[in-house]
Parts: C-alpha cells; structure tokens; sequence
C-alpha cells in the first residue's frame, strides 16, 4: 500500500514517540513574526535557553507595520515596542530578521516561498494560523501558538498529535473570471468551518494542478479557514519552476539531487487517505461571504439563505449573521454597496492577483465615496508590480499604493474599517470585528471581484467585465 | 522547571453560547499589540461584550464573577492561532473548558498552559449551560483522570485526547521540557534533513 504526502513528511522527520504517546515532530523551517514571538523569546531567557537551530528560523515584521509611512519610531508606541522587540531578539538570538531595512520584508507567508525557503518534503511551523500556506509546495506547514513557537525555538520540535488526510478532488477547468479564491470559498463552504478539524487537506485534480504556484498558494492559505490546520499540494514541475534559482532554492549540482528528493514525497498512486470528495471546477462562479464567518459564501449571481428553509441545526447561526450584517434574507448578494476596497494579504497580496486586479482597474475609476487600498504582500512583490507599471494603473483608477504588510486583513496597524462600513476585501476572515472596527462588515471575494466592486460601488459580477 | 500534574478543575461555570466563536472574537486583535501576556483577561471577549451585549455578556454578569469552567458549543477558538485568546480566559480565571468541540490550534495552545478542555454532546453541553444559568452557584469538576464532566447530580463521560491526558496526568504538558530530552535524536534528524543555505 502507499503512502501519501503527509505520511511521508511525517515519517522523515520524527525524532521519537513520545511517552504521551504523541509524535516528536522535526522542524525543518519555522518563520517567526512580531506578534507571537516576544513572549516565547521571554520564555527561553527565563528558563536559560538558545535558539537551537537559528539557520532553520527566518524572521519578518509583517502585521504591525504601518503601510502609509514606515518611518521609525512608529507613531503607535505598542507597535515601535514590538519592533524593537523583535530586532532586540533576532540579534541576540542570532536570527536572521528581514525588517523593515530589508528588501525582502513583507508578510511571512509571501517572503518564505519568495526567498526559497518554502520547499517540497519540508516540515514548516510560524506562529499564525495561515502558516497552510506553505502547504502548496508539498510542505507539511503547521500555524502554531506562543508556547509552541517557545518549543520550536528551542527544540525545533512539536510534540503532536497524528493527522487525518482528506484529498479534495478539484475536476475540470475554471471558468474565466472564477479563481483559486473562489475554489477554497466553495470548498469551505461544502465542507464547513469544522470540517476539516483533526485532517491535513490534499488539494488535486486537474483545476489545482493546472495553477499556478501563487494560486495554490490561495488554495491551501484557507485551508484553516475550514478547520483544517494543514492544507497541501504534491508537488510538480510547476512547483520546482517556481523554486528554482531563489535565493535559498539548491543550486548546481544539489539541485537535481533536490528535485529527485522532493518527488519522492508526493503520495503514491496507490496512496490511502481517510476520506475523499469531488468537485466540479469548472461548475464555480466568483464567490462572496454573506455572513460572519468564511463558510458563509454564496455564488455572487445567487442569494442569501432562507432561514425556514434551513435545518434546524444551522438557523440560529445564519441568523446571527444576518443581523450582524444586516442582510435581508432571501436577497441577492451582487448590489450590495460597499464603503472600503481591500486588495492584499496572505491570501491574495501576491504580483499575479495584482496583475490580474489592475486589468479590471485599467482606464477605470474608483466609485467615489470608497476608500480602495492596494497592499502588495512583499517589498519584492512591490517593486515588482512598481516594474510594470501596475501601481499608475491603481493610482490612475484612484486606488490608493500602499507598502507592504498585513494591513487591512486583522487591522492590528493603522488601517481599519470605521463604525458600519462594509468591506469588500481578498484577504481570509470575515469575523466579526476582523477589520478592525467591532461593528464593521466583510465581504471576502477575489481580488479580481474586490476591484470590481471598488469600480461598481457595489458587489458585481467581474465576469461581465469579461464579456463571455 | 517540571510543570504539576494535572487531574482536574473545579469551579462554578460561566456559559457562553454560540457555535464557531473565534479568537478575535475572544481577544480583538488590538490587544496583541504587547510583549507579554499580562493584562489581557480584563479584554476577554471586549467587543462582544461592549457592542452587542448591553452589559448581558457573562462574563459581565454579577452572578458568573469567580467563575472557572467555561462552557461553550461548537468549533469554539476557530480561527488565528493567537496564545492571547487562552491567555486571556486564563487570566480572567477560566481554568478549564467544556465544549462540543475546539478548534484544533486553540486546543493545543490551552494544553500548553495547562488547561484542559474537554467536549461533550451538543444535548449535554446545552443541558449544563442551562444548568449554570438556573443555578450559577452549582459546582462543576473537569476530571481529567476520569474523563468526564460532573455538573450536580450528573456525571458525563467526556473526550479528551489518550495522549493530552496522559500529558496533564503525568506533568509532561510542559512540552519544551519534554521535548529537549531528546537532544541527541534531534541532532540527528537535523543531519538529515536538507540544510537551507543562501545561494551566494
């Protein structure tokens, strides 16, 4: 019998059974950011420990930073505090810091594929939840808390616990105007927020293998948005096309021997998984979140639940969020209007979303009366997209050009919703509060979708733009 | 440096209903701008509380001060990884949970603080949430030894993970300790594993 991708990872990199009978987990990259790290380094120095391995920890600043001005001191003194803070640690610890001085800066989740860093048959920890990101390459990346970023610091090991595999067959070709977005949104919307609590998803099929590494990267990104803390694809040719001649990807002679390495992990043809579902690609629209949470999506040509037509089990939920965002049931999600434009984030701040979202901005103007934002996920994706001529595109259409960080995504820096406004944003979480106002509203979507809707002043269908 | 071993809780409960409560909800993320933890159990749950309950949230309420188990439903702690939402219950006083079922992330960061959470029928838990709301001086024990829940008269088998409750049972949820003891294991997975070296 075979073995699939995680079984695989999962066996090269044990250490031992542990006597709570859970596994000793060997990590073999952990990215750490500014927000849940200080208080693990304030562990190690209390108990007289070292970083064990500071060549496998990589750290970036990412949710705090300003993406207005990042002159220092940042006018918000908790967030200077925690800057100093990690700059302080990675010094003494002997981490290598790519801070704000640093071309590669940006957020943790675009900066580690970016630099190579992210690799197939790898084992990969961060403290935030998004860490499935690195899943697209055919790692094993685990978001992680405080206590257990302190463990890996100090160990570069997770004591944890045996992981389910669901694959999750993706048939057919996207439609044009439908994106990887729009997939996990569908996906998460099957299976639910808790469905995939205790499984690692196997994303395949030919819509997930015919995308582009950044695409993938959308995909397995949400993966915990559906309970699932890890979320993969095996990896391909596409994989070490994207990874090859990256600063910190094999070079030379060791490249082969690495591709050889990496295909070994993919799951066997034969390989056993706990669970398997299908679905149709090629049958999806753009999706749009309705509600409070990233299983509340509806097709944007279709409408919001009925709550009488609900079970029984699932009315007081949908309630709740329909009086959160005070949505008529029954209604139609497209001509929802919207105060705030989103594009960035882990999930969709990377150059292929800005490319795509600049060719619905192109020769158009922003609805007046929303404030639209643009926040490349990375320095190098910044400048990138500044080569090409894609932030005149934005700045024409009256989208503001930020730098790079987490911004609007969980508004731990200066930009927030205010009071009611709704959002219409490419990032991961519609939760109550998420951006920063407690009352305000998300509509999560594609990047494409977000910057329809900054044009329209409401929730459109891009794919009308597209003339099919 | 070894942490105690933990056989149970015991307290007055504290309800809070609703399925798929996220960590932003338990702790909004302004509150993570900070180096340490301390502080942060006076802004459990502060948005929910402050604009949507009208001072009715419970851990508001008069009669659930000093209360310890909290009691939850559903895929409570979903969401972002944030340690500052157990952090915050813990410091507010929660010392043990009972739920449907956890967020898998959430779980792992109460374990490494030693607070066991364990899950019951959505029937049960809402049998023991109303309990607590009739009667908010009743006693509630999280037995891990036992795995179960005793809530008045009642006694409920609960779940609990073999592996956590031998962690809490024996004093090893102190996994840095635990894992460090196999120092020389490490090295040698370490030797096998690609090493990551910047291209010059």
């Amino acid at each position: 019998m075979g073995k699939n991708l995680l079984q695989k990872t999962w066996e090269q990199h044990t250490v031992r059974e542990l006597p709570t009978g859970q596994t000793q987990l060997f990590i073999g990259l952990h990215l750490i950011h500014e927000v849940t790290s200080p208080q693990a380094f304030a562990e190690l120095r209390v108990r007289g420990l070292d970083v064990r391995y500071p060549a496998r920890t990589f750290a970036t600043v990412d949710h705090i930073v300003p993406t207005h001005s990042q002159e220092r001191p940042f006018v918000d003194t908790l967030a200077e505090e925690m800057m100093v803070a990690i700059e302080t640690n990675c010094r003494e610890f002997g981490v290598q810091l790519f801070g704000l001085d640093d071309d590669r800066q940006g957020i943790v989740h675009v900066v580690g594929p970016e630099q190579g860093l992210t690799q197939p048959g790898m084992t990969i920890a961060c403290g935030d939840s998004h860490t499935s990101t690195h899943g697209a390459f055919g790692s094993i990346a685990l978001g992680i808390g405080t206590s257990q970023v302190r463990d890996v610091l100090c160990s570069q090991c997770l004591a944890m616990d045996p992981l389910k595999v669901r694959r999750i067959e993706v048939t057919g070709s996207l439609a044009p105007g439908v994106y990887a977005k729009d997939v996990i949104l569908a996906i998460i919307r099957e299976l639910g927020v808790k469905g995939g609590t205790g499984f690692a998803y196997e994303y395949s099929g030919e819509a997930i293998s015919s995308m582009s590494m950044e695409e993938r990267m959308s995909i397995c990104n949400m993966s915990i948005e559906g309970g699932a803390r890890v979320g993969y694809v095996n990896p391909d040719e596409t994989t070490y096309e994207y990874i090859r001649g990256r600063p910190f990807a094999p070079a030379g002679e060791a490249w082969e021997d690495a591709v050889k390495h990496w295909e070994s992990f993919a799951s066997d043809e034969d390989a056993e998984f706990d669970d398997e579902i299908s679905l149709d690609g090629s049958a999806l629209g753009p999706n749009v979140t309705w509600g409070i949470n990233p299983g509340q999506s509806v097709q944007v040509d279709g409408q919001l639940p009925t709550v009488s037509e609900l079970p029984e089990g699932e009315r007081e939920s949908v309630r709740e969020a329909l009086e959160f965002m005070e949505f008529e049931q029954g209604a139609s999600i497209a001509g929802t209007g919207i105060d705030v434009a989103f594009i960035g984030s882990c999930t969709n701040g990377r150059i292929s979303d800005l490319r795509e979202a600049a060719k619905v901005a192109l020769g158009k103007k922003v609805s007046p009366g929303v404030k639209a934002l643009v926040v490349p996920g990375s320095r190098l994706v910044s400048e990138q997209a500044e080569s090409e001529g894609l932030h005149e595109i934005f700045m024409e259409a009256g989208f503001e050009w930020r730098k790079a960080g987490c911004s609007m995504c969980l508004a731990m820096n200066p930009d927030k919703l205010k009071g009611r406004e709704i959002s219409a944003s490419s990032s991961n979480r519609n939760f109550k509060g998420r951006q920063g106002s407690p009352l305000g509203r998300t509509l999560l979507m594609s990047p494409v979708m977000v910057a329809a809707a900054a044009i329209a002043g409401e929730v459109v269908d891009v794919r009308e733009m597209f003339g099919d | 440096m070894g942490e105690s071993r933990i056989t149970g809780t015991t307290g007055r409960g504290i309800p809070v209903r609703g399925d798929d409560i996220d960590t932003d909800r338990i702790i909004p993320a302004r509150f993570l701008r900070c180096v340490s933890f301390e502080g942060l159990g006076e802004h459990a749950f502060e948005d929910d509380r402050k604009n949507f309950s009208d001072g009715t949230h419970s851990f508001d309420r008069e009669e659930f001060q000093g209360a310890s188990i909290l009691v939850v439903n559903d895929n409570f702690g979903c969401g972002s990884s944030r340690e500052h939402a157990p952090q915050s219950l813990m410091r507010w006083g929660i010392t043990g949970i009972i739920g449907v079922s956890f967020a898998e992330i959430f779980f792992g960061n109460c374990v490494a603080n030693g607070v066991p959470c364990l899950t019951l029928d959505s029937s049960q838990v809402d049998e023991i949430q109303s309990m607590i709301e009739g009667d908010p001086g009743c006693l509630l024990e999280v037995d891990v030894e036992n795995r179960s829940v005793h809530a008045g008269e009642h006694t409920y088998s609960a779940g609990l993970p073999d592996g956590v409750q031998r962690a809490f049972l024996e004093g090893l949820w102190d996994s840095a300790t635990l894992l460090l003891e196999a120092s020389a294991a490490i090295d040698e997975v370490n030797a096998r594993i690609l090493p990551l070296q910047e291209q010059p």
